[in-house]
C-alpha cells in the first residue's frame, strides 16, 4: 500500500504510523460529559468500506495525515494534512 | 538423449556437473532438468507421501516432481526445481525424500500401505490413543513424508531487498509481454519487463512456429536488442513477480546468483524487489494441464508442451520411443516436431474421434490411455480404443489436456476468475487488480498472433494512449480442445503429483461431504504442495464438480494467494537478519565502558553498561554494591544520554507543556527544572521525566529511554491534530547531546574541578539548570537527581561526550568514586521509590502512583478528564507502595504476587504484585516497590509474598515507597 503524503509525495506505507479513526481530531471539552468522552476515547464505528483515518508520516516529514481509505479494497481517495482538517 | 541440430544451447561449451554423486555433462544454456534428460536420467526423486518414483514432468517453474537439493554444507538449498536451475560448472545436486537412495527407497513401502493412507487418513487413523499422536504417529509420519531438509546451520548466503519504480510493469516476456514492452518502450514510458526465466521469449523459445517469417527465437533476439537500446526500458531476467498488492505495488524475486557457483561474492544470492508502478500488463502465459489415468505419475509421462520445449530449446528428446496423448490439436505439434527431428513417435492418441490426422504417425482417434506401466520409469502404455486394449511400448508419453491461463496474480486482491466455456478454463476478471491488464494467453488468447496483438492493446489500455506498432505475422491456429479430465478405470490415477492426491481422493472427499472446493483441498491436500497445484487444481475441481453434480463455475476455484512460486524467507526478510533486525544504538561512552569490562545490556535499541567489574569481584552484586556506595558516599558517574531529549521552542511552548503534562510548566522559572507526569487520553500514565526551562520560549524535555519515540509522536499529534493554532516547534536532540549523571555527596566538588566557573549551593540550587563551560566547551548543567543524592546531570554536544565521560570517571576514581551502571542506578531509585516503566506498566494512573496531586486543577491536560472516572479513583485499586521482607526468607523478587497471610496463594485472594526489587547495601536488606490493593491504607500490614515461578515465598510488610532517606535531606545537599 502507498500513501500520498501532501508534503513528500507517494510513499510506501512502511514509512507511516497508523493511529486509528480521525475522530481523534475532535477532542471534547473537559466538561463535555462522560458519554462524549467515552465516544471520543473508546467507541469507533467499523464499517466495511470508507474510513477516515489518522496516519503519521513518521519515517518522513512527521506530518499527521487524514487518510480516507476503503478498508475492503485499501483504495485511498483523499489525503490531507491533519492541521488543515481541524 | 540429445538430438542433433536442435536447441539453443551452446554445444561448444560443455559443463560438468554431479547428480546424486554421478558425474554428467551438459552445455551452456541447459537447465539441470534438460541436462539430466540429455543424460537419460529419468528418476530424480520420490513423492511426498507414498515415495513413488518421480521424473521430470514440466519445463518450467510449475514443476511438481523434480525437486532437488543444490549445493552442500551450510549453504545447501533444498527444494530447488531442476527445471529452473540453470546448469553451471561444478553444480552438485541431490535427490530428496528417499532413503537410502532414490533408486532403492525403503520408504516406498508407504505405497503398499496406500489403502490406509488415503484422503483424511490423518484424521481417521491416528486418533487413538490420544497421547500416541504427539509421541509416536506424528514423528513417524513426519520422518516418512517430506521434502528436502535445510542444513540446520546458519545461512551463509547474502540476500538483499530493494524498491523499484516505473510507469508500466510488464509481467512475462513471451510474445505478449515482448510486444507490450516494444509498444510501451517506443512510447517513451518507464517500463520494467520482468520474466522468471533466464532467457526472455517464453514459449517462442520452445516452439518451431515462425514470427514475421523468422524463427521465433530470432524475432525475440531482435526485439530484445531494440528494448536494450531504449533507456526507458529495464529488463529483469530470472525475476518472478510473486504477488500483486495494493496501490500498484508488486513483489518480485530476482534470483541473482543461482546460475553460478559463486556464493561469497559481492552480489546477493537473491533480491526481493518491491515494485511501485502506475500500471501493469500481466502477460504470464498459460500452463498446460494433464489428463489423469492409472500410474500417470511414472517418470517418462510429461507435459506435451514440455517435450517440445526440451526438443526445441535444449535439443533433448526425453525418450527414444515417444507417444502423445491429448484432447487438443495443439499437442499434435509435439509429434510433428519430434518427427522433423528424427525421433521415433510410436503413436498419437487423441481422445476426440474427429481429431485431425498427422502425416507419418499412427493416429488413434477416440482412444484413451488407460494406464502406464513400468517400475521406476515408463515402459509401456495400455490404450483403449473401440473396446479393445492395446499395449504400446514407449519410454516417454507427452500428455496434454489443454491449457489454463495463468490467472494467479489477478486474484491476489481478492478477485475471482471467471469460467470461460470457450477454452474450458478460468480467465481473469477485468479490473480485479486496479491498473493491471491481463493480456495474451493468461487472458485466454491461445494463438501467437492473438497474443502479439493483445500485448499492444493492453499497453494502450493500461496507459490510455494509442501506440503505432506493426504487429508481425504469426501462427493463428484456432484452439480446438475437448475437455477430458481423467480416464475412467480401476487403479490410482494421479492429480497432484507432489502431494500424492489421486482422482479417488477427490471423489472420496465429495462422498464424505467435503464438497466445497476449499474443504476438498484441505481434506485431500490437493494443491497444497510447493507447486500449489499448478498442474492439477483445474482437473481436481472439475472432478469435484462432477462428483457433486454441480457445474465447474458453481464449484469455483480455491483462493490464489501470493507468492506465485516459492520465495525464501531469507529473501523476504533480507536486511532484517541479526543486527538488521535490531540495530544497535551506542552512546559516546560505549567504547570506554567496554574497555572497563562492563557487560552491556540492551535497553530498547540502546546498549548501556550493566556494571563495571573490578579485579577480585566474583559476582555482579559485589560490583553493584560498590557502585551504589559511590552514589551514597562519594561520587558516581553514569551515562544517561539514552533518555529522550526533545528541544521545544516557541511562544506557545509553555502552553504545550501545560497541556501534555498533568502539572504546570508555564509557571516554571527560567533556569529551573520540574518533574512532569504525562498521561494518555484514557487517564493512564504514559511517561514521566524532567523538563528544563532555558528561556521564556525554550524548554528541553526529557523522556524515559523506552518511551522517547512514543512521546515525540504524541507531541506531534497534539500540536498538529489538536492545537495546530499554537506557535511552537520541537525536535529530538537525543543524539545531539551526551549527558552524564554526577551523583553523590562529592558531586559538586568533582564538577568544580572541571567547570570553567565554579558553582555553589546558591548559584545552582536543587532543580536549577543553566549553561556552563567545560574547558571552553559550552554545555548545560541540570541539578536533578534520580538517586535521592546531591546530584547533577551535565550535558555537552555529543562529539565531546567520550572525552567528558573519561574525565569525569578519572576524577571520580581519584575521589574514591567511579562509574556506575544500570544495576546501581536501579538500586538507588528503588530505595527512593522513583518509578520506571516497571511501575508505569500502562495500567496505572497518577492516583495509583500516589501522584494524584500532580493533576493541576487550574488547567486542562491530556488524560485529565478520564483520570477522574469513578473506577480509576477507587481507593481499593492496586496502588504503589514499598515492601520489606519480614518472614524467615529475606529474598524479595519482582513479579511475585501478594496474598493475605491467612489465605491460599490463589488468584481470588490476590492483593497485588511486586514490580521492582533491589538489594540495598546501606539498609542491608532487600527493598521493593509494588502495587497493592488499597495502597497507603495497608501501611504496616503484613502480607504473604509468593513467587510461583521461582518457588520463593516469604512475608512482607507494606512500607512507604521511599525507604532510604525518607526526609529527602540528602538531595538538597
Amino acid at each position: 500500500m502507498r500513501i500520498q503524503c501532501p508534503i513528500c509525495g507517494s510513499r510506501d506505507r512502511r514509512e507511516f504510523y497508523y493511529k486509528g479513526d480521525a475522530l481523534a481530531l475532535k477532542r471534547p471539552a473537559p466538561d463535555a460529559g462522560a458519554e462524549a468522552w467515552d465516544d471520543y476515547v473508546y467507541l469507533r464505528d467499523n464499517p466495511a468500506g470508507w474510513h477516515s483515518e489518522l496516519w503519521q508520516h513518521e519515517a518522513g516529514c512527521g506530518a499527521w495525515l487524514v487518510v480516507e481509505r476503503n478498508i475492503t479494497s485499501h483504495e485511498i481517495r483523499k489525503v490531507t494534512l491533519a492541521e488543515d482538517a481541524t | 538423449m540429445r538430438v542433433q541440430g536442435k536447441g539453443l544451447i551452446d554445444r561448444s561449451r560443455p559443463i560438468g556437473f554431479r547428480f546424486d554423486g554421478h558425474r554428467y555433462e551438459g552445455f551452456v544454456g541447459d537447465t539441470l532438468a534438460s541436462a539430466l534428460l540429455a543424460n537419460d536420467v529419468k528418476l530424480v526423486g520420490r513423492s511426498f507421501k507414498y515415495h513413488r518414483p518421480r521424473g521430470i514432468y514440466s519445463a518450467g517453474s510449475e514443476e511438481p516432481n523434480a525437486l532437488v537439493t543444490v549445493g552442500r554444507g551450510a549453504g545447501a538449498e533444498p527444494n530447488i526445481r531442476a527445471t529452473v536451475q540453470e546448469l553451471y560448472s561444478g553444480l552438485e545436486a541431490r535427490a530428496q525424500n528417499a532413503w537410502p537412495s532414490v533408486g532403492f527407497d525403503l520408504m516406498a513401502i508407504n505405497d503398499l500401505a496406500a489403502p490406509f493412507l488415503g484422503a483424511g487418513f490423518y484424521y481417521k487413523t491416528f486418533m487413538w490413543p490420544k497421547a500416541f499422536w504427539e509421541k509416536l504417529y506424528e514423528p513417524v509420519i513426519r520422518h516418512a513424508a517430506g521434502l528436502g531438509a535445510l542444513s540446520g546451520q546458519a545461512n551463509p548466503d547474502k540476500y538483499d531487498r530493494g524498491f523499484l519504480f516505473c510507469d508500466l510493469l510488464i509481467i512475462g516476456a513471451g510474445p505478449t509481454g515482448l510486444m507490450a514492452a516494444l509498444a510501451a518502450g517506443r512510447a517513451g514510458v518507464d517500463v520494467i519487463l520482468a520474466d522468471e526465466d533466464c532467457r526472455m521469449g517464453g514459449r517462442l523459445l520452445a516452439e518451431t512456429k515462425e514470427i514475421d517469417g523468422k524463427p521465433g527465437f530470432v524475432w525475440v533476439d531482435e526485439v530484445l536488442a531494440e528494448l536494450d537500446s531504449l533507456p526507458n526500458v529495464r529488463r529483469m531476467v530470472r525475476t518472478t513477480v510473486t504477488g500483486a498488492y495494493d496501490s500498484g505495488m508488486f513483489g518480485a524475486l530476482e534470483r541473482v546468483m543461482h546460475h553460478t557457483a559463486q556464493r561469497d561474492g559481492g552480489a546477493p544470492l537473491e533480491t526481493f524487489w518491491r515494485i511501485a508502478t502506475k500500471g501493469a500488463v500481466l502477460a504470464a502465459g498459460a500452463l498446460e494441464r494433464s489428463i489423469a489415468f492409472r500410474n500417470n505419475d511414472r517418470p517418462g509421462v510429461m507435459q506435451a508442451g514440455a517435450v517440445r520445449a526440451y526438443l526445441n530449446r535444449w535439443g533433448v528428446s526425453p525418450g527414444k520411443t515417444m507417444t502423445v496423448f491429448a484432447n487438443n490439436d495443439g499437442a499434435h505439434q509435439t509429434a510433428r516436431d519430434l518427427l522433423d527431428a528424427g525421433v521415433h513417435v510410436a503413436a498419437v492418441i487423441d481422445s476426440r474421434p474427429d481429431a485431425p490426422d498427422i502425416e507419418g504417425v499412427q493416429m488413434i482417434k477416440g482412444g484413451l490411455v488407460k494406464a502406464a506401466s513400468g517400475g521406476k520409469q515408463l515402459e509401456a502404455i495400455s490404450v483403449i480404443h473401440n473396446g479393445t486394449t492395446e499395449q504400446i511400448a514407449t519410454d516417454c508419453l507427452a500428455v496434454s489436456g489443454g491449457w489454463n491461463p495463468t490467472v494467479h496474480l489477478t486474484c491476489h486482491l481478492n478477485g475471482r476468475p471467471q469460467w470461460s466455456e470457450d477454452i474450458a478454463s478460468f480467465v481473469p476478471k477485468m479490473g480485479a487488480v486496479p491498473g493491471m491488464i491481463a493480456a495474451g494467453s493468461c487472458n485466454g488468447e491461445m494463438s501467437t498472433a492473438q497474443c502479439l496483438a493483445d500485448g499492444v492493446k493492453a499497453v494502450e489500455c493500461a496507459l490510455g494512449i494509442t501506440v503505432k506498432v506493426d504487429v508481425p505475422a504469426a501462427e493463428d491456429d484456432p484452439y480446438r480442445m475437448r475437455p477430458l479430465w481423467a480416464v475412467p478405470g480401476k487403479g490410482r490415477a494421479w492429480l497432484d503429483f507432489q502431494n500424492d492426491v489421486s482422482v479417488k481422493d477427490i471423489t472420496q472427499a465429495a462422498t464424505e461431504n467435503f464438497s466445497s472446493v476449499e474443504h476438498m483441498k484441505r481434506y485431500t491436500t490437493q494443491g497444497m504442495a510447493t507447486d500449489q497445484g499448478k498442474n492439477s487444481n483445474m482437473q481436481a475441481l472439475a472432478l469435484l464438480a462432477d462428483a457433486t453434480g454441480r457445474g465447474i463455475p458453481e464449484t469455483g476455484t480455491t483462493t490464489f494467494r501470493p507468492p506465485y512460486s516459492p520465495v525464501a524467507l531469507a529473501a523476504l526478510g533480507a536486511g532484517a537478519q541479526g543486527k538488521g533486525f535490531a540495530p544497535e544504538r551506542k552512546t559516546t561512552s560505549h567504547v570506554f565502558s567496554e574497555k572497563m569490562g562492563a557487560p552491556m545490556i540492551a535497553v530498547g535499541l540502546w546498549y548501556r553498561p550493566s556494571y563495571f567489574p573490578k579485579a577480585g569481584e566474583k559476582t555482579w552484586r559485589e560490583s553493584c554494591d560498590r557502585e551504589v556506595g559511590y552514589i551514597r558516599h562519594s561520587v558516581g558517574i553514569c551515562d544517561v544520554s539514552t533518555l529522550g531529549k526533545i528541544d521545544i521552542q516557541g511562544p506557545d511552548a509553555a502552553a504545550l507543556l501545560d497541556f501534555v503534562y498533568t502539572n504546570m510548566f508555564s509557571t516554571l522559572k527560567v533556569g529551573r527544572v520540574r518533574y512532569g507526569l504525562m498521561l494518555r487520553e484514557d487517564g493512564f500514565v504514559m511517561d514521566d521525566g524532567t523538563t528544563a526551562r532555558l528561556s521564556d520560549t525554550h524548554f528541553v524535555m526529557t523522556t524515559t529511554t523506552a518511551a522517547a519515540g512514543d512521546v515525540m509522536r504524541h507531541l506531534e499529534f497534539v500540536t498538529q491534530c489538536l492545537r495546530p493554532d499554537w506557535d511552537v516547534r520541537f525536535t529530538s536532540v537525543t543524539e545531539q547531546w551526551a549527558q552524564f549523571a554526577v551523583a553523590g555527596p562529592e558531586s559538586r566538588a568533582l564538577l568544580n574541578g572541571i567547570l570553567d566557573a565554579p558553582i555553589d549551593a546558591e548559584s545552582v540550587p536543587f532543580m536549577a539548570c543553566g549553561p556552563v563551560s567545560i574547558g571552553g566547551v559550552k554545555g548545560r548543567l541540570f541539578r536533578i537527581s534520580f538517586s535521592g543524592e546531591h546530584a547533577y546531570e551535565i550535558a555537552v554536544p555529543s562529539r565531546f561526550g567520550e572525552s567528558l565521560f573519561e574525565t569525569l570517571v578519572a576524577r571520580a576514581d581519584a575521589m574514591e568514586g567511579g562509574a556506575y551502571g544500570m544495576e546501581a542506578l536501579n538500586v538507588a531509585r528503588v530505595e527512593k521509590g522513583f518509578i520506571t516503566h516497571s511501575e508505569i506498566s500502562g495500567r496505572v494512573t497518577a492516583f495509583d502512583l500516589g501522584m494524584e496531586r500532580m493533576l493541576s486543577a487550574k488547567k486542562d491536560c491530556i488524560g485529565k478528564t478520564l483520570s477522574w472516572r469513578a473506577g480509576l479513583t477507587d481507593p481499593d485499586r492496586e496502588r504503589m507502595m514499598g515492601f520489606k521482607a519480614v518472614g524467615a526468607a529475606k529474598m524479595l523478587t519482582a513479579g511475585a504476587h501478594l496474598y493475605p497471610e491467612d489465605q491460599d496463594a490463589h488468584r481470588v485472594h490476590d492483593q497485588g504484585h511486586i514490580t521492582s526489587v533491589a538489594w540495598s547495601p546501606d539498609l542491608e536488606r532487600y527493598v521493593a516497590l509494588g502495587m497493592v490493593r488499597g495502597g497507603s491504607a495497608r501501611l504496616g500490614e503484613r502480607l504473604r509474598m509468593v513467587d510461583g515461578v521461582r518457588g520463593i515465598e516469604t512475608h512482607v510488610e507494606v512500607v512507604d515507597p521511599v525507604q532510604f532517606d525518607p526526609e529527602g535531606g540528602r538531595v538538597r545537599g
